[in-house]
Formats: C-alpha cells, sequence, structure tokens
C-alpha cells in the first residue's frame, strides 16, 4: 500500500448516524485509508495508523455538544486534546463542549488505547474528519430548511449562516441532521483555519482534580463492593507450598482467603482490613531452581559484553563492514553503558474493579490497553467478548506499566471464584516487589576513527527483558555512517520486564548520545557540530532510516541559539543531546552547577519538533515532564534483587525525584504544519545523557552507569 | 472495632472501624472522600496529606485512635467552589498531568502558605519536596504555589 499526500476519505469508509433517545445526535466514523493532507505518510503509518478509527459527537437539542475521548487518559492529556480536534472541525466553540470519557467498544472504537505516544499521531485526520462530516450534515440540513445552496450557508460556533443573514444553531438542526445521507467527500480545514488547534487548552478534569473529586480508579465505588488484595510470590520463581491463614480469616471483616495461581486473594469489608489480613498470613515458599540477584546478572551480561561474537549475538542491523573499518581504522573509541531494572512506580498503586455475574462481567479501573484486557478476561472466564462491560476511569500514571492486564485478570478471577463484588488494590509493596520493570541493560558501543572521520559504528546490546526493535536499529547514526552494525542479545531471566516510558530509547539513546561526546572529545570537535556533520552525512534515499536529519538539525539550531551553547556563565557547565523517538525530534541542552563536589541540573533548554503543536499548554507540560522524570530516572532510579526479591519495595529505600532537585525547563516548538505527533515519551530519552554531558563537561568525570548518584556519591 | 467521633472538614461522624485503622482509609473507605489518594502508606510520598489542626500532616501514618477532638480538613474541605488561592492558581497555571498527586500537593503548600505567606523559590523548593509528583511538573506546582502566595499578600 502507497500512502500518499491527498485528502481522499471516500474510499471504504462509512459513516452512521443515530438519534438518540434523548434528542441528541451521535456520530459515529469509520475508516480504511484516511489520507493526511499535510504530509507523506510512512508506510507503516498507512498501514497501522487509520484503521477503522471511530469517533463520537452528541449534540443535544439544547445546542450543548458532548465530545467522547475515546482514550485512556494517563496525564498524557489525550482527553482534552483528543476532543480538540473533533470541536475543531465540528467548529463549535470550546466552552460549549463537554468531554465524557468513553467506554470501551471494540465494535464502534479502534486502539482506544494509551501508548507508544501515538495518540495524537493516529487520531489527527479520523477525528478530525468525523467533527467535519458532522458539520457537513448539520450545514446540509439548514440549507435545506431555508430552501438555499449547501454552497450559500457556512458554519461558525455552533451556528449554521446563510448568505440572507437567517441563522440556526446545531441544536436546532440536529434532528434533521440525523436523516441525512452522511457525507462522502469530507473537506478539512486548512491549518490557517484552525481556531482551537494551537490555543492554549486547559485539562478538561482541571476543577475536579483540584477539589478532590472521585475520578481514579483507586476511586471508584458501588453499592455492595468489596475489596481484595493478593499476596503473591516476593522473589521470582517462587510457589507456595502451603500457608496458615487463620489469624487472618478471624479479623473482623474478612469474608474470603482463597488460594488461585499461586498466589493468596484476601477479600473483606474494607483496604485496611485486608491490608492488615495479608500481614497476617505465613506462607512457605519454595524455589526450584537457584534465584536470581542483579550482581550475578551483571557478571553474565559483562561476560557476553566482553566475550566477541558469542553465539547468542542476533543483528538487527548491518551496514558495510564493521569489522574491517575497525581493523582499518586510526582511533577505536569504546565504550560500555549500564542501566538498572526500573520499576513504573505509577503513584497510583495498581487496582481494579470487576464484578462478574451469570449475565455480565463488569470492569472499572485504570488501564491503558482496555480492548486486550477484556478480550484476556473474555477467554480466562470463557466468557463471550459482548459479556464484558470496561469502562476507563482517569489514570494516575502509565508509563507502561498500564499496558499489562496481569491486575485486571487478577480482579475478575477474584470476583468470579468469590462471587462478589470486588475492587483488587495493590500496596505499594506489592507494586514494586511484583513488577513488569525497564529492562536491565548493558551496551557496548565501538566507533572507528580514520583521518579524523568517523567511518563505523558498532553497538552490542546485553539485554535482562526487551531488546533492540528494528526500528531502533534505523534510529540515529544509522545511515549517516558507512560501516554501521547493531547486534543483541538477551539473558533468560524469570524477572518480568515490559514496555517503560519510551521503551528502549529510555536506556539506548544515554549510551548513544554520550558515545557521541566521547567521539566528539576524541577528534577534538565540539559535540555539537559533529552530529551535524553526521546529519548532513545521513542517505536519505535509506528507506528504512526512522528519523529526518533536517528536523533534527532544525532542533539542535533552536536549542543552541536558545541556550547560548558554548556561552555557558562560570561555574555553569552545559551538556548537549539530541534523539528522535516515537516521531518526534527533541534537542536538549543541560545546565549543571557542582556543589560539594556533586552536580546540581539548574537547567534545561528543551527544543521539540512534533508537527502542529495540537495544545500548547498541554504540550510544554509533556515536555517538561518527560524532561524531569529523564533525569530522576537517570540520577537515582536503582531496583536491587537479591535472591529473586526486589531489594527496593517502597519509596524510603527507592529515590525519585523531588521539587528541590528539579531544574526550571524553558520548552521551544519548531513551528510546522506537518501531521502532529505525540510527546509523551520523546523528551525522556534525551535527558540522561545531556545532564551526563554536562557532568563531564563540569568534572571531567564520564559516567557510564545509571543511576548517577548512588549512596550519596557519584556512581564511577 | 470501636466507636470513634470524627470531625471532618467541620462535620462530626461517628465511625465504627479497628482502632489501627489509618485515617486515610477512614476519609476514603468509610467517608466515601476520595480526594486523599493513598500513594505509599509509609509517609513517604505525600499523596495523603491532609491538615489536622491546620497543620500538613501524612493521613496514612495516622491512626484514627490518635485523632481525638482534633479538627481534620481534606481537600473538599479547603474550600466553596475552588475559591482557594491555590485552587485558582492551579488552574490558572493549569498544574496536572495525571492528577493524582495533585489534593496532596495542594493541602502541604495551603499549610506551607499559613506559616510563610512570602516564601522565596527556595523555600517554596523545600517546602514541597516532601510530595512526589510521579508525572513530574514540579515547575508549574512551583509557579502555581508563587502565584497564590502573591494573591494572599
Amino acid at each position: 500500500m502507497k500512502a500518499t499526500n491527498q485528502t481522499d476519505s471516500s474510499r471504504r469508509q462509512f459513516l452512521k448516524s443515530t438519534l438518540f433517545a434523548s434528542g441528541g445526535l451521535l456520530f459515529g466514523i469509520n475508516f480504511l485509508n484516511a489520507k493526511n493532507p499535510l504530509t507523506i505518510l510512512s508506510e507503516e503509518q498507512a498501514r497501522s495508523g487509520f484503521l477503522n478509527f471511530n469517533a463520537f459527537i452528541k449534540i443535544a437539542q439544547d445546542g450543548k455538544v458532548i465530545i467522547y475521548a475515546p482514550n485512556p487518559e494517563i496525564g498524557q492529556g489525550v482527553k482534552t486534546s483528543l476532543p480538540m480536534l473533533i470541536a475543531e472541525e465540528l467548529d463549535v466553540a470550546w466552552e460549549n463542549v463537554i468531554v465524557e470519557q468513553a467506554k470501551l467498544d471494540i465494535k464502534k472504537y479502534k486502539r482506544q488505547g494509551a501508548g507508544g505516544s501515538k495518540s495524537i499521531e493516529f487520531s489527527w485526520l479520523p477525528l478530525r474528519t468525523s467533527g467535519a462530516a458532522a458539520k457537513q450534515m448539520l450545514i446540509t440540513a439548514a440549507a435545506k430548511r431555508w430552501k438555499v445552496s449547501v454552497k450559500d450557508c457556512h458554519a461558525e460556533n455552533g451556528i449554521v449562516y446563510n448568505r440572507r443573514g437567517d441563522q440556526l444553531g446545531y441544536g436546532e438542526l440536529v434532528e434533521d441532521a440525523t436523516k441525512l445521507k452522511v457525507p462522502t467527500k469530507i473537506k478539512l480545514k486548512d491549518p490557517s483555519e484552525f481556531k482551537i488547534i494551537g490555543q492554549h487548552i486547559k485539562n478538561v478534569d482541571l476543577d475536579k482534580i483540584v477539589s478532590g473529586k472521585p475520578l481514579f480508579g483507586l476511586d471508584y465505588k458501588i453499592e455492595g463492593m468489596f475489596i481484595a488484595t493478593v499476596i503473591r510470590p516476593p522473589s521470582f520463581g517462587q510457589k507456595i507450598v502451603s500457608f496458615n491463614a487463620d489469624e487472618a480469616k478471624n479479623l473482623s471483616g474478612v469474608l474470603n482467603v482463597i488460594e488461585f495461581k499461586n498466589k493468596i486473594a484476601i477479600v473483606g469489608v474494607n483496604t485496611w482490613t485486608v491490608f492488615k489480613a495479608k500481614k497476617l498470613i505465613e506462607v512457605k515458599w519454595t524455589s526450584n531452581e537457584k534465584l536470581e540477584s542483579t550482581t550475578q546478572q551483571d557478571k553474565k551480561m559483562l561476560d557476553l559484553v566482553e566475550k566477541e561474537n558469542p553465539s547468542q549475538l542476533k543483528t538487527r542491523r548491518k551496514d558495510g563492514n564493521v569489522k574491517a573499518a575497525l581493523d582499518d581504522a586510526d582511533t577505536i573509541v569504546s565504550a560500555v553503558y549500564e542501566a538498572p531494572f526500573l520499576p513504573h512506580n505509577t503513584l497510583e498503586p495498581m487496582n481494579f474493579y470487576a464484578n462478574v455475574t451469570k449475565h455480565k462481567v463488569h470492569l472499572v479501573g485504570p488501564i491503558q490497553t482496555p480492548t486486550g484486557a477484556a478480550m484476556a478476561v473474555a477467554r480466562l472466564l470463557g466468557r463471550d467478548r459482548d459479556d464484558i462491560e470496561l469502562e476507563m476511569t482517569r489514570i494516575g500514571g502509565g508509563f507502561g506499566r498500564r499496558l499489562k492486564n496481569d491486575f485486571v485478570l487478577e480482579a475478575a478471577e477474584i470476583s468470579h471464584l468469590v462471587k462478589k463484588p470486588i475492587k483488587m488494590v495493590n500496596s505499594r509493596e506489592d507494586d514494586f516487589a511484583n513488577g513488569f520493570y525497564r529492562p536491565k541493560v548493558k551496551y557496548q558501543i565501538k566507533a572507528g576513527i580514520k583521518n579524523g572521520k568517523v567511518t563505523s559504528y558498532y553497538l552490542k546490546e546485553i539485554a535482562v527483558g526487551g531488546n533492540i526493535n528494528d526500528s531502533r536499529a534505523n534510529f540515529f547514526p544509522a545511515a549517516s555512517i558507512e560501516n554501521y552494525q547493531i547486534d543483541i542479545a538477551r539473558i533468560k531471566s524469570r524477572v518480568t520486564t515490559m514496555a517503560w516510558r519510551a521503551p528502549i530509547s529510555n536506556i539506548l539513546a544515554f549510551a548513544e548520545q554520550s558515545f557521541m561526546d566521547e567521539l566528539a572529545e576524541e577528534l577534538q570537535q565540539d559535540p555539537v557540530s559533529l552530529r551535524l556533520e553526521l546529519l548532513k552525512k545521513a542517505d536519505t534515499s535509506d528507506r528504512r532510516m526512522a528519523y529526518s536529519p533536517k528536523r533534527m538539525e532544525g532542533v539542535i539550531n533552536l536549542v543552541t541559539e536558545k541556550a547560548n551553547w558554548g556561552e555557558a556563565p562560570n561555574g555553569t557547565y552545559q551538556g548537549f543531546s539530541s534523539y528522535f523517538s516515537h516521531n518526534t525530534h527533541v534537542a536538549l541542552i543541560a545546565e549543571v552547577i557542582i556543589e560539594n563536589q556533586l552536580p546540581i541540573v539548574k537547567k534545561v533548554y528543551c527544543a521539540v519538533d512534533c508537527g502542529v503543536v495540537v495544545n500548547p499548554l498541554g504540550a510544554d507540560n509533556q515536555c517538561v515532564g518527560g524532561v524531569i522524570d529523564g533525569i530522576g530516572h537517570a540520577m537515582y532510579g536503582d531496583l536491587d534483587l537479591k535472591n529473586g526479591a526486589a531489594q527496593n519495595l517502597n519509596f524510603d529505600s527507592y529515590r525519585l525525584i523531588r521539587m528541590n532537585e528539579t531544574p526550571r525547563l524553558e520548552t521551544y516548538f519548531v513551528k510546522s504544519d506537518i501531521a502532529p505527533t505525540g510527546l509523551g515519551e520523546p523528551t525522556l530519552p534525551p535527558a540522561g545523557p545531556a545532564v551526563a554531558n554536562a557532568i563531564k563537561a563540569a568534572l571531567g568525570v564520564r559516567l557510564y552507569k545509571q543511576p548517577f548518584i548512588k549512596n550519596g556519591k557519584l556512581n564511577i | 472495632m470501636a466507636v470513634f467521633n470524627l470531625k471532618v472538614n467541620a462535620k462530626s461522624y461517628k465511625i465504627d472501624v479497628d482502632e489501627t485503622t489509618p485515617l486515610l482509609w477512614v476519609l476514603r473507605d468509610t467517608l466515601g472522600l476520595m480526594g486523599t489518594k493513598f500513594g505509599c502508606g509509609i509517609g513517604q510520598c505525600g499523596a495523603c496529606t491532609i491538615h489536622f489542626n491546620g497543620v500538613a500532616i501524612r493521613s496514612c501514618l495516622l491512626p484514627i485512635s490518635a485523632i481525638g477532638e482534633n479538627e481534620i480538613k481534606t481537600i473538599e474541605g479547603l474550600s466553596e467552589n475552588n475559591s482557594h488561592p491555590l485552587q485558582k492558581a492551579w488552574k490558572e497555571v493549569d498544574v496536572p498531568q495525571c492528577g493524582y498527586c495533585q489534593s496532596g500537593q495542594i493541602m502541604t503548600a495551603a499549610s506551607f502558605l499559613n506559616q510563610n505567606n512570602k516564601p522565596s523559590t527556595e523555600e517554596i523548593r523545600n517546602a514541597m519536596h516532601g510530595n512526589i509528583c510521579r508525572c513530574a511538573a514540579y515547575n508549574r506546582i512551583e509557579d502555581a504555589v508563587a502565584k497564590a502566595a502573591e494573591e494572599m499578600n
């Protein structure tokens, strides 16, 4: 399938409109192969992006507009930004829009999830088209009533006008509009006509958040609901031998203690009762195999790093002949970078409500992947998919953890076993001990320099957990160095791992962007000019190349200008980093000062090219959050395992960045009409290396290991 | 189980719960006041911050049996119609990302500004350091506290 750059939304498209009992109009739209008028889509985008996506608008006869936010809100702002896309093309005043969270509806919606920073990118055309189709139908309804041509009518801010100066509100036209055929040719606005997109729109849940209204999964409460909590193996690889729950069962308010799937569930009348009961249960655990520890894993990983061509290696990308180029080089620069497991630590612990009855399975809670969760519950309980009703709550942080649906399945299974409506609630310690961590990774990078130029680049990844995939092997500096190779190997482990905000990139960027500075140092070249030189050499005819050298150059130039690169005042040290991920280009300059021999990050300049900035207010919040999160985890994040068990089980022994350690940010966006890409993740990967490069400038010390600070000292 | 009299947001309640129950769970599970959040259970994250006679404390560590006649205020009782300067500043700055930690942040800030209504940037950053924002909206939290302090003067 080849993607083109024209608007053609008529092909294989159908729309539905339904008159609701309330008199509201519900517009649905369903697309295959919608085309982007603004940019040429990659084949991958065209294949996966715009299939069967639905959006819904409800217009009441009093003119009020309800827009359903289809995707889960994890703090990335889509409950605000996605409805903005619809409201823009529908042409209603934002003040008249009420946003509601849509329930999971597998038949009406596609990709009702949150992950990969893809919501805005994939919704840009389908959601705008759903708004534009509704607007066209409302205009047609008005034209009919006035007996004038549609060409003589236009709509603005929820009102249709004709040339005579007559006007009709959308609410007055709703009923007629529903009886019309849905248009096949839908015209979208030119970016110059945008009235809502590009405006500073505030979070739609602001009022509820600042007044403490129930919004999150943990806040969900329904008559007759009980609370459940679960004991799971404290070490990866353990099994239950036996347990004694006599004391727990005697506790007032405890209703059930049951064993299921190598776990124990406690059900009771409230949270404190089941948390208390949990501590009274004595469990004997066993393990058939030796339990793992991070020190043993480190040793295994380093063995593979040092070994030449171990048999476990797989090649992800190979250009030219790296080995020959290294043999031929004047100088070889080589380094090994390391990063530990990281838990996600969403501030809202894992929880989900489930009520399994004969008639249906009702599920409510915070999940990034509601479709997968509903299908998994249907399979688990042997139920029809139509029996599953899933409602998404606002989510107190995702970061990848809630892509996994383990806690939804647990809730459903417990409700099924005890035949009660329950909400399963984790303690913080449960979240830490039974996490799905960011993979533990070591990177070896070697590059050859010949006649003052970088001629080869070899990267070997050893990971406990997920490896570099094909797309990331095609990130910078792929296609800009003629001899280039990415090899990967995985260490077997029982420790569960999972995507963690900006998966793989969040460590890969640290290795690559630190290494770029090491290369520049060897070449006695300015680190920014080295990157620009490599970008100029990038072979743009390489179809696998994932990044745009031109857009990367754009953010690099913007950030160096804003931060006065190379002109830091005395005592302030700058570090640079640039990175492409999730189809967004980012460049950062971090400024550190030194106090008591320790670095303090004072300021970060951030330049971003994400195409059109849909909501600058929300976009800035995402960029700032991503950078500070990236710095916090690079500086302090560290999860240690001994005898298969996490040693850090709460925030007393696991350090998260806090306000007094936080730099101030200045964010700048490249002005662009290109279709937007996401911002939930892309500013995180370059944050760690920008700080590492600044610390090198300040102290002359190169950091190879995350966390940068361990036991109050630089980790060197 | 034991019966306790509790004053929350100027209302009196009679509550029958296990005497070791932390105030956090009484607020959430018994009274249905969901604004006070559970984050860590050991007083490290600040999501459960409430006012105890006007002073910010962690409700996850305070057993119901230790409260007695003392006045408890939660985010729900901070103001009528979000009119507290901090709530107004929070909205003006558009602080939240996921929003989960925000009640705790606001309650910590409200108690702090009562004690110090002309804080320096450094004082704000230190006063707020006990509250974790996992989304790291720290710059905006700092700006909103400074803005509210200005308005209160």
